[in-house]
Parts: structure tokens; C-alpha cells; sequence
């Protein structure tokens, strides 16, 4: 391959100091990148480099939210049939669900790209891979009825406010990708909350359909008698059914099941924080528990059992993808046990005792985004400290 | 004896291990001294080309201590005096006679005191042998160290074997550690694996320590750390490897300096892999033959060695020298490639879970460019220390000296983040990044 690359090489002159394209060299350097990985050599240091670099990091994040994607893409067509009524081939609701949910993907990238370029080309720095991910994650939290203006005007907000005016990636103290969903969900909450958001309807609507998500349901809920499992189950809601994501939702977030295999691959490959997405679930674990014994009666939203908060709503997407980007979580092992425990907690209680954010998960984790320097901070000063005892000694 | 298990770090596996079998090779033609293996030296040129030199002769001092000297392990004439960047001495070339005529240096063998011990390693050069912490450097004879730390059990990768080079040379570890328990107000600590508790076990005037884990449980620094912490810039301590102390022991116990090393050859492109008996500062080349352009010569390991050429020299205190492959081929589409044979410690190569005990040909490639600090906590799973790498590496880049201290910048050395370095996606330069900040501290603390 060495030719070829001679031959994209031929045009680097043009984009290096005093070429015609000097301004664009980061262009150059994510095409040349993205072809090649050259055989640059080590000059300072470990003369052996491990074989990671940030291209397959992202790519691999990458990876583990196909699944999510993918039944997503599924899942928005499957609603839509199942709102009409109609009973559809597999590849008519796939053909549906792609068609809705491909070009907000492309919309997003398109958007992302377009900040990440500019900031590079002003900033003079390398294009980050990071912004992949961030317009991977933007599609799979949104509804599948979205419309395009609001999406490129959130993603903007997301990289720009979000990421860049911190510094860029690295720098940022808030998930940009949330940053964008919280954009959303104050700035066109019509669009991201509510009954009808949720599914891409057709002209009419079948009687059976339930277009409430089951977070919804279980926040205006009428009945003060009952069961509050039962409650859902009548409107179709069982723990099954939610695991395995056939319910109206943001489009990657609905699928326990599509999210545990993205986990799988994120904690094999030591990508994502174990400890983080860990804690997270025993905090939602034990805040759960107190509030199940608090709660008045089989009817109160403080009776859901926690297995039930797991597979509702973003509870498991946002473990698993957005509280472990490593740039806005704690950056200690030990901030990171105490950073997920307290979104899992946050996350549980802003859900139950307060029906008007519905989806807990995204405030808590972008709450935590924002302490999660002051927990290090503490664990620094631990380790400072204890260095102090034994050197004063 | 005391045993430490630590259970953070990372073995790289590679090919090209060598053999137990020692081999003689003929006298090297020329040796060179490199000021340049002991950081915290400033030369200071005593010879010129065309002198002659005996064994024990001065050939540079130390601006910073005249006192310290390095000295001819051979006799023989200068042949050349290399130089680098701003005219900086690097190295002296000596043309050997293989006489090995000596100057006249008195070795006081019967119970020598601390003055004698300091006065004849320092005329030998094998003062050298010593480094110092905090601040990892060459170590000052004017200071008695609080303890000296010995570490047999070098884990980095292809690392010589301790007890090779030890077997048949007991007696002189034996008197190499009394010398050395002379030198410090405090003890002199022999470290090796739980597992080597035999081979060590006999030796006297010594404390034991036995470590069992993955590298870097064998570097001084991360011992140090958890059997008895620097404190501060003033608490200072030495470190010396095993061969130095044979070393030291056979110069007073046969009253006679032996320029002679063991040196181990290995890496996927050394011609013999095996142990090789030379002297200090042997050109390279007279071990390795010479080695084709596209591999490269380390002195030391992969992790912190040093690349030399074919008529380089061999590091005054190594006892590895590596020859691995260099990075040749672009590979098109890299990032898709699912990686059958990719070296790595995360395990985003399908190589890590269908063969996750393979060993690698690894070569010089730094796989990717450099980016923003992404990841943080990963590497403190490679260092089995309290200290937190990224908050350290930071308060480094930003030059707060009241974090660095706080942080221990005085308990680390740049080999102890070489497997940070290794890792790290961002290709980040920690080892050099954290001699900025030793020196820094060094200057300013």
C-alpha cells in the first residue's frame, strides 16, 4: 500500500506551511489518518507504542452502540405499524424505521462535522475522533419524529457550548451529547416530551396503542388504587417487553438487551469504566430499595422496583454510553465509584419525586458532570494528604 | 522478609527471548563512555584524542562535583570524542591495546571505612554504579543515603535474568552488599521474587524484600514506595543494580578493577540470543554483528533504553541490549483492521481474545497521532503506586510545584511511566514529561 500512499502523500506540500491549502492541513491530516496508519517511528520514550490509537478507542465506542442503532432503526418502523394497526413484513418495518432514522443521523454528522472542521482550521489542531461519537450518541436520544431544524440548532448548541468554547475535547465539563438532549428538552420540549413524540404516526391511530412512554405512564397515572406493575402492564409496559426495547422511546435508548451487548463490548476492551456503570446501578439499586419502603402504597411511583428502573426509559443507555465519557466523568478510580453511585441515586429520586422531568437519567448524569471535578478534587487531596502524614514523620 | 503482592501493571509479551547460555567473545576493539547515561552530569573534558589511557584514568569530570569522574574501564589511546547538539560532550571513544596496563590505585581490602569505600569507587568510576532519588539522577558522594535499594528481579520486558548473572559470582554479591552496607546510615534492601527466595536467601548484611506482580513491580522506585516511602527532597536514597554490586564486591575482594560484564541479546532481531561476556562500554557491534538498518539496537529495554547504532556503546549500567524491528510499512485502512496480531494491552484487537497469551514481534511504530488527554484513570491500572498519573503528569504540564510535591513527584522516576507512556492513546510523552518535571522540582523546590 505503500504507493498509494506516496500518491495522497504527493498533496501534502499543499496543505503543510506556505501551501496553498495551509488552512486546512487538519483536513489533510484526518484524511491522510483515516487512509493510513503510518509508519511513523518512535523517537522519545517507550520505543514500542501500543497498537490503540484514538481512531480505534472511538471506533470501537462506535461498535458498541450499532446494536442500539440498529434497533432502534427497527423499532421506530415496528411503532409505526403498530400504531396504524398494520401488520407489516419485517423489511417494511425496517424500510420505515430507516428511512426516519438515517437522515437524522446524517443530519447530526453533517452538523457535528462542520463545527469540528471549523474549530480545528481556526484552533490549528488535529480533528478530534471524539466528535464521531458525539453525533453517534445525538440520533440514538432523540425521538424518531424530530424535526431537522431543531436537531442541527441542538447539535450546534451541544459541540459548541457544550465542548468547544471549553477548549475543545479534553476540556469539556458536560457530555456535549447531552448537552444538546437538555438543549432540546428546554428549548422545544413539545418535541422531546409528552405522548405524541414518541412515534412516527400514520393518519390514523389503532385504539390498542399506547403512545405514552412507560415513564409517562407511571407519572400521570389516575388511578390512586392498585398496582403500579399492573398499572403498566395494562398498558402493555411488562419487564419483558421493555427489556427488549418494543416500546415508543428515544431511538437507541429503548433496548436493555441492544445496550447490554454495547456494554459487553465496552468492558471487554477496558474502553468504558466498569466502576462507573457499576455503581450507577447499585446507587439506582439502593435508592430504589429505600423508596420502595417509603412508599405509601402498591400504586405510588415510589413502589417500581428496581429492575423495573432499569430497563425504563435511559436509565441503562445513559449508564453504559454517557456517564462513562471519560473526559466528563471523575477522573479517579475511587471519584468514579462515588460519581456513579450518586447518578444512579439522582437519577432514581429526580424520577420519582419529580413527575415533571420524567427522564431523571440525563439531568442526574449532567449534574454529576458537573461535581465530578469536586470529587476528584477530595480523592486528590486524599492521596495529598496521607503523602503529607508519612513525610512529616 | 517482608512480601508484596501488587496486582496493577503489565508484562508485554514479546518475542525473541534469549537463552541461559553465556558466551566469550573477543576483547572489543573500542569502548566507549557515555556522559549521557547519567542524567545530572555536566562533562567536563580531561583527555584529548591521541592520549593515552591506562584503567583508572579521568577522562571527564562533573562541573557540578569535581569529585565525581568518569574513568577508563580499559587501556588503550582516545580515539575520538563525540559530541552532540551545542558541542555537548557525549562520549569518549578509547582504541583498547588489550594490555589492560592500570593506573596505581590504592584499594584498602581488609574492613575499608566509608571514606576509603567512597574514595575508591569514585577513582574507578564505579561510583557511578549508584543513582540517586528523589529526582533519579547520578548520586552525590558527599551524601549518605538514608538506605540503598538493590532490585534483582528486573521485570521489564526481555529482561536480563538477575540470577544468570549472579550464578558463580555469590561470594562477590556477598562482599558487594558489606560494602555497600557501609555507605548508608541505614539498611541496604535486596529485593527479588517470592518465588527466587532461595537463590537470595544465604546473603547477609541485607534486609529482604520479595515481590511478586506484573511489571514495573520490579523498578526501584515502585519498591521504594511501598517498603519505605521518600518523604522529601532531603530524604535521599540509592538505588544500584546486581551486576554493579558484583562489581563493586570483586574490586575489594580481589583488590582489582575487572572491566567485564554480562550482557544479555535479545528482540526478534538479534542475530544470537544469549548472555555475552564483554566489557563496560563495548561497541555494540562486537556482540551483535552487525545489525541491517531496518531493526533498531536498544542499550537497556523497549520501555527505557536507549537506540544505538552498530558502532554505539553499550550503557555504563545496562545489561540488555534489544533489537526489534523497525516501523517500515503504512497500513491502509488501519482502523478497520480487526487485528490478528496487534500488540496490545486494551483489548480492542480480536488478538486479545483469540490468543490473549501470544507473544508479539513488536516494532517502533507509535500507531496514530497525538490528541487531547482523553482517558484518565486507565493509567493507574499500570502502576502499582499510590499516585494518581494523570493528575501528576498535569500539575507537570501547568508547573505547579506545590501539586507535583504533593502529588509525589519525589517517589518517581521515568521508567515507573513507561507503561503509562505505552498505553495511553493519545500518545502522550509521559516519561519525558516527567524529567521535565524532576528537573523542574530539582531546580525550583
Amino acid at each position: 500500500m505503500n504507493f498509494l500512499l506516496k500518491f495522497v502523500q504527493k498533496f501534502a506540500p499543499l496543505f503543510e506551511k506556505d501551501g496553498k491549502f495551509e488552512k486546512l492541513y487538519p483536513l489533510y491530516e484526518m484524511g491522510e489518518g483515516f487512509l493510513f496508519i503510518l509508519p511513523n517511528r518512535t523517537k522519545t520514550g517507550s520505543h514500542i507504542r501500543d497498537a490503540i490509537d484514538m481512531k480505534r478507542f472511538m471506533i470501537t465506542v462506535y461498535v458498541a452502540l450499532v446494536p442500539a442503532f440498529v434497533f432502534g432503526i427497527f423499532n421506530s418502523g415496528y411503532q409505526h405499524f403498530l400504531s396504524l394497526g398494520i401488520a407489516a413484513t419485517f423489511w417494511q418495518i425496517i424500510l420505515k424505521g430507516a428511512i426516519a432514522v438515517i437522515p437524522i443521523y446524517l443530519v447530526v454528522l453533517v452538523t457535528g462535522g462542520i463545527w469540528e472542521v471549523l474549530f480545528a482550521v481556526v484552533r490549528k489542531h488535529e480533528i478530534n475522533e471524539g466528535f464521531l461519537i458525539t453525533s453517534f450518541l445525538i440520533p440514538l436520544i432523540v425521538p424518531p419524529t424530530i424535526p431537522f431544524w431543531q436537531l442541527v440548532a441542538a447539535t450546534s448548541f451541544g459541540i459548541v457550548i457544550g465542548k468547544e468554547i471549553f477548549g475543545g475535547v479534553g476540556m469539556n465539563i458536560f457530555n456535549p451529547a447531552l448537552v444538546a438532549r437538555a438543549f432540546l428538552f428546554f428549548a422545544f420540549p413539545k418535541s422531546i416530551s409528552g405522548n405524541s413524540a414518541w412515534t412516527i404516526f400514520g393518519d390514523k391511530i389503532a385504539d390498542a396503542y399506547t403512545s405514552a412512554t412507560p415513564l409517562a405512564v407511571i407519572s400521570d397515572k389516575i388511578a390512586d388504587s392498585g398496582n403500579i406493575i399492573e398499572i403498566l402492564a395494562d398498558k402493555g409496559y411488562t419487564l419483558w417487553n421493555m427489556f427488549l426495547g418494543i416500546i415508543p422511546g428515544s431511538i437507541g435508548e429503548t433496548s436493555t438487551l441492544a445496550i447490554l451487548i454495547g456494554l459487553g463490548i465496552l468492558l471487554f476492551t477496558k474502553i468504558a469504566s466498569w466502576r462507573i456503570i457499576f455503581s450507577i446501578f447499585a446507587g439506582g439499586l439502593v435508592m430504589s430499595l429505600i423508596l420502595n419502603a417509603a412508599a405509601p402504597g402498591k400504586a405510588s411511583m415510589l413502589a417500581i422496583p428496581f429492575y423495573y428502573h432499569f430497563v425504563m426509559g435511559g436509565f441503562a443507555f445513559g449508564a453504559v454510553f454517557m456517564a462513562t465519557d471519560p473526559v466528563t466523568a471523575s477522573g479517579t478510580n475511587t471519584g468514579k465509584f462515588i460519581y456513579g453511585f450518586l447518578i444512579g441515586v439522582l437519577a432514581i429520586l429526580v424520577r420519582t419525586l419529580n413527575p415533571a422531568y420524567p427522564e431523571g437519567m440525563m439531568l442526574a448524569i449532567l449534574f454529576m458532570n458537573a461535581f465530578s471535578p469536586l470529587i476528584d478534587h477530595f480523592v486528590v487531596q486524599a492521596n495529598k494528604k496521607r503523602r503529607l502524614k508519612y513525610a512529616s514523620q | 522478609m517482608k512480601e508484596y503482592k501488587l496486582k496493577r501493571g503489565y508484562d508485554i509479551k514479546l518475542i525473541g527471548d534469549a537463552t541461559s547460555e553465556i558466551s566469550e567473545t573477543p576483547f572489543p576493539k573500542r569502548v566507549g563512555i557515555k556522559t549521557t547515561d547519567f542524567v545530572g552530569l555536566k562533562p567536563k573534558l580531561l583527555v584529548n584524542v591521541g592520549d593515552e589511557v591506562k584503567i583508572g584514568t579521568p577522562l571527564v569530570s562533573d562541573k557540578y562535583n569535581e569529585k565525581i569522574k568518569l574513568i577508563a574501564p580499559v587501556s588503550g589511546k582516545i580515539s575520538e570524542i563525540k559530541r552532540g547538539e551545542r558541542r555537548r560532550i557525549e562520549a569518549i571513544v578509547i582504541q583498547t591495546d588489550e594490555k589492560q596496563t592500570s593506573e596505581k590505585i590504592k584499594i584498602e581490602v581488609k574492613e575499608p571505612k566509608r571514606e576509603q569505600i567512597i574514595d575508591t569507587l569514585l577513582k574507578t568510576g564505579l561510583f557511578l554504579s549508584f543513582k540517586q532519588r528523589p529526582f533519579n539522577k547520578r548520586a552525590n558522594p558527599d551524601n549518605t543515603p538514608r538506605d540503598i535499594f538493590i532490585s534483582a528481579m528486573d521485570t521489564s520486558p526481555l529482561a536480563a535474568d538477575d540470577k544468570i548473572i549472579l550464578s558463580g559470582n555469590e561470594k562477590y554479591l556477598q562482599k558487594g552488599l558489606e560494602i555497600l552496607s557501609n555507605l548508608t546510615s541505614g539498611k541496604v534492601h535486596l529485593s527479588f521474587k517470592i518465588k527466587d527466595k532461595p537463590v537470595y536467601e544465604n546473603f547477609r548484611n541485607c534486609e529482604f524484600q520479595a515481590f511478586k506482580g506484573p511489571h514495573p513491580a520490579g523498578n526501584a522506585g515502585v519498591q521504594i514506595h511501598h517498603i519505605s516511602p521518600i518523604k522529601n527532597a532531603e530524604d535521599i536514597v540509592w538505588t544500584c543494580n546486581v551486576q554493579s554490586v558484583i562489581r563493586i564486591g570483586k574490586l575489594f575482594l580481589d583488590g582489582k578493577f575487572d572491566p567485564q560484564i554480562i550482557v544479555k541479546v535479545a528482540g526478534s532481531n538479534a542475530p544470537e540470543k544469549k548472555y555475552f561476556k564483554t566489557a563496560i562500554g563495548a561497541e555494540v557491534s562486537t556482540i551483535t554483528g552487525n545489525i541491517s538498518a531496518d531493526a533498531r539496537i536498544i542499550s537497556g529495554n523497549v520501555l527505557t533504553g536507549k537506540k544505538i547504532e552498530n558502532d554505539g556503546f553499550i550503557g555504563f549500567n545496562d545489561n540488555l541490549v534489544t533489537i526489534i524491528p523497525e516501523a517500515k510499512d503504512a497500513e491502509f485502512l488501519g482502523w478497520l483492521n480487526p487485528g490478528f496480531s496487534k500488540p496490545s494491552w486494551w483489548r480492542t484487537f480480536v488478538s486479545a481474545f483469540l490468543f490473549p497469551k501470544k507473544k508479539f514481534d513488536h516494532d517502533t511504530k507509535i500507531f496514530g497521532g497525538n490528541r487531547a488527554f482523553v482517558i484518565n484513570s486507565n493509567y493507574e491500572d499500570v502502576l502499582p503506586m499510590r499516585i494518581l498519573p494523570s493528575y501528576l503528569i498535569k500539575s507537570i504540564l501547568v508547573e505547579d510545584i506545590e501539586a507535583m510535591e504533593g502529588l509525589g513527584i519525589y517517589e518517581v522516576a521515568e521508567e515507573d511511566f513507561a507503561l503509562c507512556e505505552y498505553i495511553c492513546p493519545s500518545k502522550i510523552e509521559f516519561q519525558q514529561i516527567i524529567r521535565q518535571g524532576l528537573d523542574l522540582m530539582e531546580k525550583e523546590g
